[in-house]
């Protein structure tokens, strides 16, 4: 056996599919190549926004790009995407969603009526949120070096309250509420960019989540923490989320909501749908005292109908999730390393 | 939902858990043949329900794992070629070859595409005719009548640029292996479901019979394993040594004919080499002369020399259940799913991977 320390297998020469997944790798590439460039006490808030106190007033400030293939898909398309993954950063900070910058990165050869159809869902989108698109820019790259159309968004928010809802913030005891089912639209983008057809139609989830946030707030429940649920899906959100907090989370299999769709397909592609994307769909840490008033808030609101309680963060101080089965054991979340790749049978 | 809720329903579970613990008098070691039963032992911590001696062995049966270096090379050579576009079950992607793996190629600029079904390549070949097409051919009985139909399919439709890189794997040639080992501590068998589903289990008659082991065909749900492993150990118990079928919802003793004959047209018995086990005589498949027109090695022929397997990876004894994951010095240190030293590290089926995605942080703890 070789006992010598080789050179590792694989350096990270060059980008790859799984730098983009949300897992250990896009995590790596943040913390290693990325942010040490730019090193400031906001972007070591680490959350999905960046909390800014210019004058009196605190505002948020996030960005996001939308790279998504195909560019419509059942539930949503790239430009609602590029609206709601925006404002969706900018809630999970409790603010109200202002305005926001467009990049347009068009390939050559782009049909015009699809860069129209993919606008005016940005336009619907935006009105729907109540934020203002105030800036943009628009470049044209050669045919081939783009997926016909990519999206930047950058957006603003005002916070209208006093609270901070931080990872730090979590506390023992906290109640974990989930906003919804998981997995829609991961599954719902893979089976239309593999044209697999499925019995039951996959839909993504695709949705803005200010609205339950705000009434969250305005009903004045205090909330520790927020985030929403995108790449690496919900058990990568929990995994980021104890780690930054440095809590112990214990969360309930049986209490997790999973669509027949989802569960059937990725039953059949060898995926879990705890790992799958989602594009509406937020979990919220609040006292337990107030859980059951907040359950009944966001359960009022049309994109949280479903929401409920999937489990609390504990009195251990080790960061790590700990996921009880159905049928009564017990097993760690972890990240991911790249992308869930379907299997061979 | 159907077949799953009721296959993993708790009561049903614990029920069979504590009849498991009446009936094992004494420790046995079980061996389950199949990665996916592995993965779902591991995920649902079926262990933790189980009697302390009762051990349950990780066996050879997740067919990325047992690839052999010198067939992933080759994949890797063929990938890198301009004119192929090389079409790969998503399992194969991230599998480490002597330099690099699959994932590597595709950044570098090989045309490297997952596809969910073999058929998905002749498609690919149909739709290309001015590229060459190469299929990744791998897997044990349960892929071989699709890989086979996609041979038939390219042949019907006179398809020249689709050919099949086949590492194909058997089943029971590798039980005897495991069984003929000196140190071989394995006492009964769960065998795989879907391997049977296709070919049956007519073939474990004269491995239980000259063993004197009990096999078991069994399901991949919690309930489907823990009822093999009762059946498994009522036979221990009583001295039996026969086959019984687990999983009746889906495996017939005769298996699937049509899906055998299929096989059958455009395969062959070959020896075929395990990564880490080695030779195992007449234990793979390679395609026959009538279908020599798709094979990739031909068509494609490359003079390398195989290469050394010197990366340190032990799969060869995690195969074969001689030690387990965690007992691996590189396991979630130099060896890691983003840097596999070995396949058992990132395939779908692996059992490191398994390990690694359920149980990494206890078995660190106690490192």
């Amino acid at each position: 056996m070789n006992t010598e320390c080789p050179l590792p297998v694989f350096t990270d020469e060059t980008v790859r599919v799984g730098h983009g997944s949300g897992g250990e790798l896009s995590q790596r590439l943040i913390s290693e190549l990325i942010r040490p460039h730019f090193d400031n006490p906001w972007l070591r808030q680490a959350h999905d926004s960046a909390t800014l106190c210019p004058g009196s007033e605190r505002i948020v400030f996030t960005t996001d790009s939308f790279v998504v293939s195909p560019l419509f898909f059942p539930g949503g398309d790239i430009g609602e995407l590029a609206v709601y993954g925006t404002v969706n950063d900018l809630a999970m900070s409790g603010a109200v969603p202002r305005f926001l910058s467009c990049s347009l990165i068009l390939e050559e050869g782009l049909p015009m009526q699809t860069l129209d159809r993919a606008l005016a869902s940005m336009g619907r989108a935006a009105r729907d949120t109540g934020v203002q698109l105030v800036t943009g820019d628009t470049k044209v790259v050669e045919r081939g070096k783009g997926d016909g159309l990519y999206i930047n968004t950058a957006g603003i928010g005002v916070l209208e309250h006093s609270e901070v809802i931080a990872p730090e913030r979590i506390a023992p005891g906290d109640l974990i509420l989930l906003s919804g089912d998981i997995g829609r639209h991961g599954m719902a983008v893979m089976a239309t960019r593999e044209g697999l057809e499925f019995e039951s139609p996959l839909r993504s989830d695709c949705a803005p989540l200010a609205e339950p946030v705000l009434a969250l707030l305005n009903a004045g429940i205090t909330v520790h923490c927020l985030r929403d649920l995108t790449r690496g899906g919900l058990a990568t959100a929990l995994v980021e989320l104890a780690e930054s907090a440095g809590r112990e989370l214990v969360v309930e299999e049986a209490a997790i909501p999973v669509s027949e769709p989802v569960q059937g397909a990725c039953e059949l592609l060898g995926l879990d749908p705890l790992y799958v994307a989602n594009e509406g769909r937020f979990i919220a840490f609040v006292p337990a005292d107030r859980a059951v008033e907040a359950l009944a808030i966001l359960q009022g609101t049309a994109v949280a109908a479903d929401s409920r309680v999937i489990g609390s963060a504990s009195t251990g101080h080790r960061p790590r999730v700990i996921m009880r089965n159905t049928i009564g054991s017990e097993r760690l979340l972890d990240r991911l390393p790249g992308e869930q790749l379907p299997r061979i049978c | 939902m159907k077949y799953l809720d009721e296959y993993r329903n708790p009561q049903a579970i614990s029920k069979i858990a504590d009849e498991i613990a009446r009936t094992a008098s004494r420790p046995w070691t079980i061996m389950e043949v199949c990665g996916g039963q592995t993965h779902a032992i591991v995920k649902f911590g079926l262990e933790q329900l189980l009697p302390d001696d009762l051990e349950l062995v990780h066996g050879p049966g997740c067919p990325v794992c047992v690839t052999s270096l010198a067939v992933i090379d080759r994949a890797l050579d063929l990938a890198a070629r301009p004119e192929v576009i090389f079409c790969s079950f998503g399992d194969m992607l991230r599998v480490p070859g002597s330099s690099r793996d699959l994932l590597s190629v595709k950044a570098t600029g090989g045309d490297v595409r997952a596809v969910y079904s073999p058929l998905q390549a002749v498609k690919i070949a149909e739709d290309n005719p001015g590229r060459e097409v190469v299929f990744f051919a791998i897997g044990f009985e349960t892929t071989a009548p699709a890989n086979a139909m996609a041979a038939c399919l390219a042949r019907r439709r006179g398809l020249r640029n689709f050919s099949l890189l086949v590492s194909h794997f058997l089943v029971p040639p590798a039980i005897e292996a495991i069984c003929t080992a000196p140190d071989c501590r394995v006492q009964g068998f769960l065998a795989a479901g879907h391997v049977c589903a296709i070919m049956g289990y007519r073939q474990y008659l004269p491995l239980a019979e000259r063993f004197r082991i009990p096999i078991v065909v069994t399901g991949f749900e919690p309930l489907d394993i823990l009822e093999g492993i009762l059946l498994c150990v009522r036979q221990l118990e009583q001295g039996h040594y026969g086959v019984e079928n687990q999983y009746v919802r889906t495996v017939q003793e005769a298996g699937n004919a049509r899906a055998r004959q299929m096989v059958e047209e455009v395969f062959d018995v070959d020896n075929q080499d395990w990564r880490g086990v080695g030779a195992i005589p007449d234990s793979g498949l390679r395609l026959r002369p009538a279908y020599s027109q798709f094979d990739a090695r031909l068509r494609f022929p490359n003079e390398t020399t195989p290469p050394a397997d010197d990366s340190g990876c032990i799969s060869g004894e995690i195969m074969q259940g001689r030690r387990k994951p965690a007992e691996c010095p590189y396991f979630a240190g130099r060896c890691r799913p983003e840097h596999p030293l070995g396949a058992p590290m990132v395939s779908t089926e692996g059992a490191c991977a398994a390990y690694y995605r359920y149980r990494k942080a206890e078995i660190v703890d106690e490192h």
